[in-house]
């Protein structure tokens, strides 16, 4: 490490360091691989160690890009993702990020720099009070006041972010804290990172496995609704073997696509307001919902007390907030999902037998399957047929990425999703513009797997500056621009509650000129306007591995998301796509 | 959830069904902000809080805060604010088995006339003067609340310069069950 130097004292060596060098260090400790980041003149400090460190550091082109980055490279590998960049327009640039990994529980470290200690409050240059901003969409944030404290900070930080409930934690290093000496140690136990209100670990409560036992022994009807904290806890496995050997039929939210895979015959797909007919049924008609990590979104209970009527509910989480927050817990179990899991197996629960529920579940699934309206051979294209099209060409284990809108509902529907972290999305938050920074993180993290973005026209033009970043690093990602020249999602709405009175939504389909603009970015642009021209643009997509690509496929306009269930309604009024309504 | 109404600490209007929540946190800067923050944006009603270094006086603050349970659920209140990496224990003393003080402070302005009908009032409720000059006395009451409150409307009929009250503390009466204690 640059400008180390060592001091001798009686019996012990002390490492002299700055608080730069020592930050570096601790995040070098930490097993950071790559840092996304963009410097400035409080954070300037560190970037000068970073020269010397193992670290990779990815220059992102705005600090949206780092934070989204570093979302998606944490989503893909299940390690937390590390953002860094300067004080105020820096920090600030990051806070939509940070609020979409709070909402979305995503283990994030972001490092902001700060004005020197003596300039806080004084509105100094480029001051801002990021720990303010950020206290309630962060699990925690730190401002650092000495350079002996750094280390300390920084454990805590990456222990709060990846325990318990994981989330985005917030260290701002004042510059002078940066800048001045310390003697270098590191935090060996978890008592030296002084959180005395902290205990994410909690006993298994064998009283409660045994009321939910006896609440599965009884039903008749049960689901299994996956959510995102499934994969956090990474329980994929022992929902496999629970629910094979219970034979219970499972849904998996927006949040838990690859959980469980989709090609499983027990697979009903994603629940809620573009969930399918099956997955919304089964649920509103279930006797007993084992919720895994899911938080009864709005998005996915619709209209809350017509939701799920009759089922009693076991509601596992790691987060006790949840409980009763949303819905009554009839056996509310604070745990990680797969210790639950395995303790119901190994006390071998069985529900009643399930063959009538899954002659009606069966029933839905054949009426209401997926659908979407004929291709049309000159186009414009079908944006599902898109999606599947990409989908039946890809590598197996190919990650998807998505922005927010109707290609992303899309994406969840006709992508089939088989393993965990295969599924890359902005949930809670619906943040536009996640799409292709998160790509990127995806690929930087899981350099061996193709990354797909599937992203709307809309979404593109909020975050598409980071293709430059993926040019200059060689992060080879694959971007499908479902260009329906429109903000379709809220056209949708428009079209369907507000009598077709579009307001606001219209994009063009040539302005910008998505080709040129990739092509300005060092990527390869490619356009799709009929059936033929797809079908090569995805085979030329899929035979380049060494530049990003872009593909601006032309969309119906017109095309809609369904099933849908209108904000606010009972899942019970699910609308199913127009092909299917004579049949209902 | 009702919208939240200001952060006034008027005590006098204490809801029904209120909950004294003693709070436990680490002395750092900016706990307190985190604290009224999380009540601030889940729409938790805050009626009163008060806030001192705790028995470990170097690392922990106690605050005590009022509650109104009808803004949210006290289970939701609690847990939420459980998730506060600084908040180190929550103790939840129900009103019946809480003894609850607060201390009221009043400069009260007074003639020949009133004197002696104001000093019969400060006797009767306990309160003590603390600061008298020619035309004005400043007395102080530490009490229940709602003694704080019966003194506050006796005052109605002087002439009031400043009244403040601090909001109050609480422990659980002894020989109750030990209040139910998170951490
Ligand atoms: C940052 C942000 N701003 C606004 C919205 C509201 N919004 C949700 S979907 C959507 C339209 C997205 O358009 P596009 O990316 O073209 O996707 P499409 O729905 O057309 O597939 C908008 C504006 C949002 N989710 N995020
Ligand atoms: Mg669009």
């Amino acid at each position: 490490m640059g400008g180390l130097f060592l001091l001798t004292n009686n019996k012990r060596n002390i490492v002299q360091l700055t608080g730069a060098q020592a930050l570096i260090k601790s995040l070098e400790m930490e097993g950071v691989e790559v840092i996304f980041g963009l410097p400035g003149g409080a954070i300037l400090p560190v970037y000068d160690p970073l020269i010397d460190s193992s670290i990779r550091h990815v220059l992102v082109r705005h600090e949206q890009g780092a934070g989204h980055m570093a979302e998606g490279y944490a989503l893909a590998t299940g390690r937390p993702g590390v953002a860094m960049v300067t004080s105020g327009p820096g920090a600030t640039n990051i806070v939509t990020p940070i609020g979409n990994a709070h909402m979305d529980s995503t283990p994030l470290v972001i490092i902001t720099g700060q004005v020197a200690t003596v300039a806080i409050g004084t509105d100094a240059f480029q001051e801002c009070d990021i720990t303010g901003i950020t206290m309630g969409i962060t699990k925690h944030n730190f401002l650092v006041k000495s350079a002996h404290e750094i280390p300390r900070a920084v454990a805590a930080a990456f222990h709060i972010a990846t325990t318990g409930r994981p989330g985005p934690v917030l260290v701002d290093v004042p510059k002078d804290v940066t800048q001045s000496m310390m003697e270098w140690w590191y935090p060996a136990t978890l008592e030296e990172l002084d959180l005395p209100g902290y205990h994410p670990v909690v006993e298994l409560d064998q009283d409660r496995i045994r009321q939910a036992i006896d609440l599965i022994t009884k039903a008749e009807r049960p689901v299994l609704y996956v959510g995102g904290g499934t994969l956090k806890s990474r329980a994929s496995a022992q929902l496999l073997s629970f629910a094979e050997r219970t034979g219970m039929p499972v849904v998996t939210t927006l949040m838990a696509r690859g959980a469980f895979p989709d090609s499983h015959p027990q697979h009903l797909g994603m629940p809620g307001m573009h969930g399918m007919y099956s997955a919304v049924t089964a649920i509103q008609k279930s006797d007993l919902l084992i919720s895994l990590g899911a938080r009864f979104d709005d998005r996915v209970t619709g209209n809350i007390p017509a939701f799920a009527p009759r089922a009693q509910i076991i509601h596992v989480d790691i987060d006790k907030a949840e409980f009763n927050k949303v819905r009554h817990a009839d056996v509310a179990i604070r745990s990680n999902v797969g210790a639950v899991l395995e303790a119901f197996d190994a006390a071998l629960a069985v529900p009643q037998n399930l063959d009538v529920w899954w002659k009606e579940i069966n029933a839905w699934r054949e009426a209401y399957p997926l659908v979407y309206d004929e291709p049309v051979a000159e186009g414009p294209l079908r944006p599902q047929f898109v999606i599947e099209s990409i989908a039946t060409a890809a590598a197996p284990g190919t990650i998807v990425t998505s922005g927010v809108g109707q290609h992303q509902m899309w994406a969840s529907q006709f992508w089939k999703f088989e393993e965990p972290g295969t599924w890359v999305n902005s949930g809670g938050a619906g943040t536009m513009g996640f799409g292709v920074p998160a790509a990127i993180g995806a690929k930087v993290g899981r350099p061996d797997r193709t990354v797909w973005c599937i992203d709307g026209d809309g979404c593109f033009q909020m975050t598409a500056q980071e293709l430059v970043t993926a040019r200059a690093e060689g992060i080879p990602i694959k971007v499908a621009i479902l260009n329906n020249a429109y903000l379709g999602m809220v056209r949708q709405w428009q079209e369907m509650f507000y009598e077709e009175r579009y307001s606001e939504v219209y994009l063009s389909p040539d302005l910008p000129d998505y080709v040129k603009w990739a092509e300005a970015m060092g990527c390869v642009g490619l356009r799709a306007t009929n059936v033929v021209e797809m079908h090569a643009a995805i085979a030329t997509a899929n035979s380049i591995n060494d530049v990003p690509v872009v593909i601006d496929f032309r969309t119906d306009s017109s095309e809609k998301v369904f099933p849908m269930v209108a904000a606010g309604a009972s899942n019970d009024d699910i609308m199913v796509h127009p092909l299917q309504r004579e049949s209902k | 959830m009702n919208t939240p109404e200001p952060f006034l600490g008027v005590t006098s209007h204490t809801p029904v069904r209120h909950h004294i929540l003693s709070v436990m946190v680490e002395n750092k800067a900016g706990v307190l902000a985190r604290v009224a923050g999380l009540f601030a944006r889940r729409g938790f009603n805050i009626y009163s809080l008060a806030v001192a270094p705790a028995e470990t006086k170097a690392r922990f603050s106690r605050i005590t805060i009022v509650v109104d349970a009808e803004s949210a659920p006290l289970e939701q209140i609690v847990e939420q604010l459980d998730k506060l990496v600084n908040v180190v224990a929550i103790s939840d003393i129900t009103p019946k088995e809480a003894l609850e003080r607060e201390l009221l402070l009043a400069t009260i302005k007074t003639n020949v006339d009133s004197r002696t009908s104001l000093l019969d009032v400060v006797g009767k409720s306990g309160a003590a003067i603390v600061d008298v000059d020619a035309g004005s006395v400043t007395l102080m009451l530490a009490g229940t609340p709602a003694a704080c409150d019966e003194l506050e409307r006796e005052l109605e009929n002087y002439t009031t310069v400043e009244l403040h009250r601090t909001g109050r503390v609480a422990l659980p009466r002894l020989g109750k069950a030990a209040p139910a204690s998170i951490d």
